[in-house]
């Protein structure tokens, strides 16, 4: 049954998942934003600058028009069952991705890189993203990020151990080049933002894996407890560093951390961070046998 | 907060100190990185456009045509200013700019053209795009759009009340350069 999707359906599914996720920021984010803003120290420019940004999501809501005009990279995630056409999935999802566009939810954002032609479709080789994934349930899952270009240029990856920064081949050497990757990212990348972490892997999949963390509710806890440890330490320490929203000095710099680890191999030790702004755009929806929206995610 | 309408005089300028709140009323030029890199190359600017005193906006908007014909601005929040670094120098010295709105701060090399001619940076709030849209009063204007695509093109605001915060002013100091310095040494002492 879920191999028969109505087209025109899911069509109309994945636009609303793409104008919800342009236009509304997720609860969890929201949440933290609000507390960051009790936290800044009255009459500051940081303090304005985090109530320009609840001023923003607001009217983003109300007129249903993208957060910010970088609509960023269209990243699709999705878990479905054996059997599934990925093939009817990603035509449709095109198809889809060029509707938003021409609806203003995304920004004409896709540019051949050889030739610097904007077709203004979003559609073209790599664009949009698509991660497949099979599960055993019969659900169909599509999580969506759109990710700004300002916060991806941010992202780095760091081959331990480097000397300079006294960063060995252990948790010590994550903690000491995450706070640098932080510090290093001042307010370039439209913070306060979130750092996706991957440590291990291979150079691609660290950094994908990297990524992937960003699909994880900021008020959820890692369950691996050095993990955890980590990412709140690192919080809490970022937050001590002054760089404030927007890199405006101030207490918010970071509004959370969620770290993954994969193995590697003997030779190699990459620690990989994806940065996300704090206009972190995330949604995902469950569809149901005709590809209509059955519940919302996030 | 102070409230600025362009084009503006030298002095008017100079008067701004870094951590001041403007607002800003007016006409604003966008350009990002392929007007930043054609106008540095030697580039002409199109009939119609003069930064002369102006105001230049790293940004690339979400414009729209609606059916009478008109552009409407959907989304238009500042871009990171730092890939202009290279460029906005020379910019801002033969193009006679008074201000550059933007998002994260800029390096040493635009910093010293602004003391030495007298322009300031102005940081906008990355990501907000809907109330920075909300403060664009009318596109006038559009130019390069086919030659550079839309986020990339010249496009001519009015602008109102456009909210601001000066990072870097005419005297050399640096807002980004403060708060890097500062949170290195914390780094440091956090870091062990």
């Amino acid at each position: 049954m879920i191999l028969h999707f109505m087209t025109d359906t899911l069509r109309a599914s994945l636009i609303e998942l793409i104008r919800r996720t342009s236009a509304e920021i997720p609860d969890d984010v929201q949440k933290v934003l609000l507390e960051s803003l009790e936290q800044e120290k009255k009459g500051t420019i940081a303090e304005s600058a985090l109530k320009i940004i609840q001023q923003n999501i607001e009217l983003a809501k109300k007129k249903s028009q993208p957060i910010c005009q970088d609509t960023g990279t269209v990243l699709f995630y999705v878990d479905a069952p054996a059997g599934f056409d990925q093939i009817a999935f990603q035509e449709t999802t095109r198809d889809a991705v060029t509707a938003a566009t021409k609806l203003g939810y995304l920004r004409q954002n896709s540019v051949n890189s050889l030739t610097g032609v904007n077709d203004g479709t979003n559609v073209g080789e790599g664009a949009p993203v698509f991660h497949f994934h099979q599960h055993r349930s019969p659900e169909v899952r599509v999580r969506l990020i759109l990710k700004g270009g300002g916060c991806e240029n941010v992202g780095v990856q760091y081959s331990l151990p480097i000397e300079k920064l006294k960063a060995n081949r252990n948790l010590d050497g994550c903690r000491r080049v995450l706070l640098e990757a932080v510090v290093e990212a001042q307010g370039k990348g439209c913070g306060p933002g979130v750092l996706g972490v991957c440590i291990g892997g291979d150079r691609p999949t660290g950094y994908e894996f990297s990524k992937r963390q960003l699909l994880r509710k900021l008020d959820d806890r890692n369950p691996i407890p050095e993990l955890d440890r980590l990412e709140q330490d690192l919080l809490h320490t970022s937050n001590e560093l002054g760089i404030g929203p927007m890199g405006f000095g101030g207490k918010t710099t970071l509004l959370g951390v969620k770290i993954g680890a994969l193995n590697r191999v003997p030779a190699s030790f990459f620690v990989s961070v994806s940065y996300m702004c704090w206009a972190f755009r995330r949604q995902g929806v469950v569809l149901n046998a005709e590809g209509k929206i059955e519940n919302w995610l996030y | 907060m102070i409230h600025l309408t362009s084009p503006f005089t030298e002095a008017q300028i100079r008067s701004l100190k870094v951590g001041d709140a403007v607002e800003l009323s007016g006409v604003v030029f966008t350009g990002r990185d392929a007007v930043h890199t054609y106008l540095h190359d030697g580039g002409a600017l199109p009939p119609g456009v003069s930064l002369k005193n102006g105001i230049i906006y790293h940004c690339g908007p979400v414009v729209l045509k609606g059916d009478d014909g008109q552009w409407k601005v959907v989304a238009a929040g500042p871009t990171t200013s730092a890939r202009e670094e290279p460029y906005q120098g020379q910019i801002i010295k033969d193009f006679g700019l008074r201000g550059v709105i933007g998002k994260g701060g800029m390096g040493e090399r635009t910093l010293q053209a602004c003391r030495e001619y007298g322009c300031v940076y102005f940081h906008a709030i990355g990501g907000a795009a809907q109330v920075l849209a909300e403060c664009i009063t009318r596109v006038r204007n559009v130019y390069f759009l086919k030659e550079f695509g839309s986020p990339e093109a010249i496009w001519e605001f009015e602008v109102a009340k456009f909210p601001v915060v000066v990072t870097i002013d005419a005297h050399g100091n640096s807002l980004h350069r403060e708060v890097l310095n500062a949170s290195r040494e914390k780094l440091a002492r956090l870091a062990g």
